[in-house]
């Protein structure tokens, strides 16, 4: 990690009017419900060795753009999101917590649809009184969930996960809708063990409305190569449709959704 | 037994009006697709043999037999049956399955040439008769062409012209057919024709009460084409089953009257739904029943055939015949047009398999019910069939009961007609602003006369006068010739039994259309933005530009080139509107291009987009071919905001989105998509935004390039992928290689 990326990890006040954006998709078909209006923020501090977005980690500047410059792009494409509205993601969009706040206060004013895309990567109980502020304002949360094993989760992301469970934690004492997410990465994340671990997380939570398995897939490593990087999972195989079937057996079968 | 018993009152019963009674007697549907069965044994075979026909022909050479001694009319032939003991709904325009029969009033050279191609030759009696003594349309449209229009027709900056083949994009309104039955429709032309007698005998109502006459000689012989089946048509339909017969029939009759570009039927399926409804309810048929006979009507709409040139079937490629079904839609009472048959006719995409013809158009409207706007998206992720309009756009001006003519072009069913105008090529006309009239390709002199523009750096304002100048005198010779083709079909080619299923004031849009504007657009936006140099040949002619520096294209949500082609499309459109325009016609234009694209691109030299001479066009209003870099939606929002009061006739939307685009979901056992799923609820998503935006109309296929590419090289592994082009659904394995290419180059929306 760099210095300047070791800074950026605590929320700074810096240019908090402006976000930095890696970029837009306008015809978001997979990150919350509906079609959705998907903002990319620049910037992760987790290091997920599997990352497809290799290119959103660093705080170097890309594109920055203010609140109402991105809610006056959504304006012009809201008649295709009646059934969604906006998601953050990224990259990690609480590391830019204060552009986060501003921008879901002002989508909800506007009675648009929020979504939070976290991995809860900078998440911090320090700053919870920040949070419960953007919580006011954000209709779901999909979390990510990397690894249940902190130890494992440090391996993978280069951080510990109990943060990550404390927000999720968080999360249900506020009820907030939340989708759990994981990555299935055959050998990294697959471990039958694991994956009736985090389970036994999940089932403790009330506010689950989802529970998604993502199969890891290759489309990432082209990002790594662009960027004249080494892909640390040039040996992983994406999982097989059997293989995603038995975690999404563990993962979902018999469980309550909150259904809201 | 009483043709209408049952049915509610109004004024349907004292004056012909189908909309009247439809409003009072349909039920609307509500609920979702799960009524609906698969085919009976019997559809499955006859689909079989109708299979094995289509292969049996396309191994022949592309017919099944020509007619070259027998002029086609409503008796020209005995009956003909693919199967009669399987067939439940029966009728061929010649007396054999896929025969192409013989139609020499739209011209006769028109026809030889079309025997000809197919190995056929015209019967030398025929020939003589037709030369010597009947006159055709072709024979009176070139005795007054002017050398203006003949250049302007030989460069191709006007093409397509129906001036050699049959104009087409009339629908009669078929169900009065089967609603009154023919006595009663020979008494209404009577009353109307001793109205019009009663009048001054000027030009127009001579020629008035000529064409009501004619129109009641048809429908005499209509009632004998139904003798020949064993029906009589003179009285209303009593049931289900005849009330298809009757409808199928009417369009049948107008087929085998017409080699019309396109033949389209109309707004049939809520109409006929009455009768299957009652039908049910008396316990005459059960929904087994009524899926087959539908199934079975709209096999015979599969079969429809015509003899056409290898010119035509380079613009038009794939035996096109626009046999277009307006479904859904709203009632101006704001209930919606959908019913369990209109259902029933979109399941023959599963019943039947997919296909192009008939061309299942969907009226989409916000308003239409959930479930229903989920099985559209349902079959066209599964067939990429059926095509989209925006009947918020046409319900104004065209009333509740419209239907679609060909592509895009709307009419009130049985009260409007268009004259078909084929399209002006736009960014041929911006060559020939730069280069003094004169065209790229041949040299020769074609616009007026003026110098080539010298210049070492093209000047927008400029270049933008000379452009102007150029396309008012493109409108004017255009229009010029389609007042000419017009006059002399109405007076060669009169499609009487379509007009007898006409009232006997008709409006007519006079429907000129454009092609090449995503050319013409960023051209100027290269103009604009970027440097163009222009180069000289040794002609001294403007054949080729070097462009530096970046601007701006079509299809990315950019105002400063949007504007652009929206600046055209007003422009040429009130060049059009200062014209003359044949029998009190009104003015309207299209974008769209159906396959022609290519032959136009084929035919204009290098522009200053950048685009290479002999490339295609873009389809209708499409952006350039992977120009619209920055995703599906800024692209649809580019085309929407061509304005539609400029574009009366329609603005075509391709488009495709590979099926990872619209969401997670898995299929089914059987191959198909489930309802219910995200993929359908996006992409309703996708059809609302559209048309909430003013889109016109989309023809969306959801596919990868990947499926394309392998039909591309081994097409007998795809023998019926069905995909949507500009206006029309055609069989893959039908296109053109060359089309087949321009097809695969464009842009799939896909996002990761």
């Amino acid at each position: 990690m760099n210095k300047n990326e070791k800074l950026s990890q605590e929320p700074s006040m810096k240019q908090f009017n402006k976000g930095n954006i890696h970029s837009i998709e306008t015809l978001g078909a997979f990150d919350g419900p509906g079609i959705r209006y998907v903002i990319f923020f620049q910037g992760c501090p987790f290091q997920c060795q599997y990352c497809h977005n290799r290119d959103t980690w660093t705080t170097n500047e890309n594109q920055l753009m203010s609140v109402s410059e991105i809610l006056n792009d959504y304006q012009k494409y809201q008649k295709f999101y009646s059934n969604g509205g906006i998601t953050a993601s990224g990259g990690d969009p609480i590391l830019q917590l204060e552009f986060l706040i501003e921008l879901f206060k002002e989508a909800k004013q506007k009675g648009i649809h929020t979504c939070l895309d976290t991995a809860a990567s900078c998440y911090n109980p320090k700053n919870i009184d920040q949070y419960k502020e953007l919580l006011l304002y954000t209709d779901l949360v999909l979390l990510d969930i990397k690894h249940i094993d902190s130890n494992q989760h440090k391996i993978i992301t280069g951080f510990k996960n109990d943060y990550v469970l404390m927000f999720a934690c968080l999360l249900d004492e506020l009820n907030i809708d939340v989708i759990i997410r994981h990555v299935l990465v055959p050998t990294l994340t697959d471990s039958i063990e694991d994956l009736i671990k985090l389970r036994q997380f999940v089932d403790q939570l009330k506010n689950v409305v989802n529970i998604e398995i993502l199969p890891y897939h290759t489309k990432g490593r082209m990002k790594w190569e662009q960027l004249g990087l080494d892909y640390p999972l040039k040996d992983i195989k994406e999982p097989t449709q059997d293989e995603i079937k038995k975690a999404s057996h563990i993962l979902r079968d018999g469980y309550h959704f909150n259904k809201q | 037994m009483n043709a209408w018993r049952d049915f509610k009152n109004g004024s349907w019963e004292n004056e012909i009006n189908v909309r009247n009674f439809m409003i009072a007697n349909y039920e609307e549907y509500l609920g979702d697709s799960s009524f609906l069965v698969g085919p009976t044994e019997n559809s499955t075979k006859l689909n079989k043999q109708f299979f094995d026909l289509l292969k049996l022909e396309k191994e022949n050479g592309g017919t099944l037999g020509m007619d070259t001694d027998v002029v086609s009319s409503m008796t020209s032939h005995g009956p003909g049956y693919i199967d009669k003991d399987l067939e439940k709904i029966v009728g061929l325009q010649t007396d054999a399955p896929f025969k192409r029969a013989f139609h020499p009033y739209g011209g006769i050279n028109v026809a030889y040439k079309a025997a000809k191609a197919y190995g056929y030759e015209i019967d030398p009696t025929m020939l003589h008769i037709f030369s010597a003594y009947r006159k055709t349309h072709n024979q009176g449209v070139f005795d007054v062409y002017s050398p203006e229009i003949r250049n302007a027709r030989r460069t191709g900056i006007i093409t397509g012209l129906p001036d050699g083949y049959g104009r087409g994009r009339i629908i009669g309104d078929y169900r009065r057919v089967a609603l009154y039955g023919v006595d009663a429709l020979i008494a209404d032309k009577n009353k109307q024709k001793e109205y019009y007698m009663s009048l001054v005998m000027n030009e127009k109502n001579i020629r008035l009460c000529e064409e009501i006459q004619d129109q009641i000689v048809a429908l005499n012989e209509f009632v004998k084409m139904g003798d020949i089946y064993g029906f009589d048509l003179r009285q209303p339909a009593k049931n289900a089953y005849e009330a298809i017969q009757w409808t199928y029939f009417g369009y049948l009759a107008a087929v085998k009257e017409q080699n019309g570009a396109a033949m389209s039927l109309g707004r049939t399926a809520s109409f006929l739904d009455i009768y299957i409804q009652r039908d049910i309810k008396e316990g005459i048929i059960n929904e087994i029943d009524a899926q087959e006979l539908i199934d079975h009507f709209i096999m015979k709409l599969r079969m429809v055939r015509f003899a056409r040139t290898p010119e035509y079937n380079e613009l038009f490629t794939g035996d096109p015949t626009w046999v277009t079904e307006s479904l859904a839609g709203l009632t101006n009472d704001g209930r919606s047009w959908v019913t369990k048959t209109t259902f029933r006719y979109l399941q023959t995409l599963y019943n039947l398999g997919t296909s192009a013809e008939p061309n299942l158009t969907i009226l989409w409207s916000d308003e239409l019910p959930e479930s229903f706007k989920k099985f559209c998206a349902k079959v066209s992720i599964d067939t990429s069939s059926i095509q989209y309009e925006n009947d918020e756009q046409m319900r104004p001006t065209h009333g509740d009961d419209y239907g679609i003519a060909c592509c895009v072009s709307p009419m009130e069913i049985g009260k409007e007609m268009q004259f078909f105008g084929a399209r002006a090529n736009l960014a041929k006309a911006l060559l020939y602003a730069l280069n003094g009239g004169r065209d790229e390709i041949k040299g020769t002199q074609v616009g007026p006369e003026s110098d080539v523009l010298k210049a070492d750096v093209l000047d927008y304002d400029v270049v933008m006068k000379r452009y102007d100048d150029m396309l008012t005198w493109l409108a004017k010779v255009y229009v010029s010739a389609l007042n000419i083709i017009h006059y002399m079909h109405d007076k060669y080619a009169y499609e009487a039994i379509q007009m007898a299923f006409h009232n006997a004031e008709v409006i007519r849009n006079f429907a000129t259309g454009v092609a090449g504007l995503s050319v013409v657009a960023d051209s100027l936006s290269a103009i604009k933005y970027a440097k163009v140099k222009p180069i000289y040949d040794e002609r001294g002619l403007i054949n080729d530009f070097e462009i530096s520096g970046d601007f701006p294209c079509y299809g990315n949500n950019d105002d400063r080139v949007d504007m652009l082609a929206v600046d055209i499309v007003n422009r040429f459109m009130n060049k059009i509107r200062a014209q003359y325009t044949y029998r009190e016609s009104i003015p309207t234009m299209s974008i769209l291009t159906i396959t022609s694209n290519v032959v136009y691109g084929k035919k204009t030299g290098n522009t200053p987009d950048g685009r290479r001479k002999g490339e295609p066009f873009a389809p209708g209003a499409n952006p350039m071919h992977g120009r619209d870099k920055s995703g599906a939606l800024k692209s649809l929002l580019s085309v929407s905001k061509i304005p539609c009061e400029s574009c009366q006739d329609g603005i075509s939307n391709t488009f495709t989105l590979v099926p990872q685009a619209l969401g997670k979901s898995l299929e089914s056992a059987d191959g198909f998509t489930y309802e219910g799923e995200i993929k359908l609820d996006n992409l309703v998503s996708i059809l609302d935004g559209y048309f909430r935006n003013n889109g016109y109309h989309l023809n969306v296929n959801i596919m990868n390039k990947e499926t394309l590419q392998d039909a591309y090289e081994h097409p007998e592994k795809y023998p019926n992928l069905t995909i949507r082009v500009s206006g029309y659904a055609v069989n893959f394995a039908n296109l053109t290689n060359e089309q087949k290419r321009e097809v695969i180059a464009r842009t799939f929306h896909e996002t990761v």
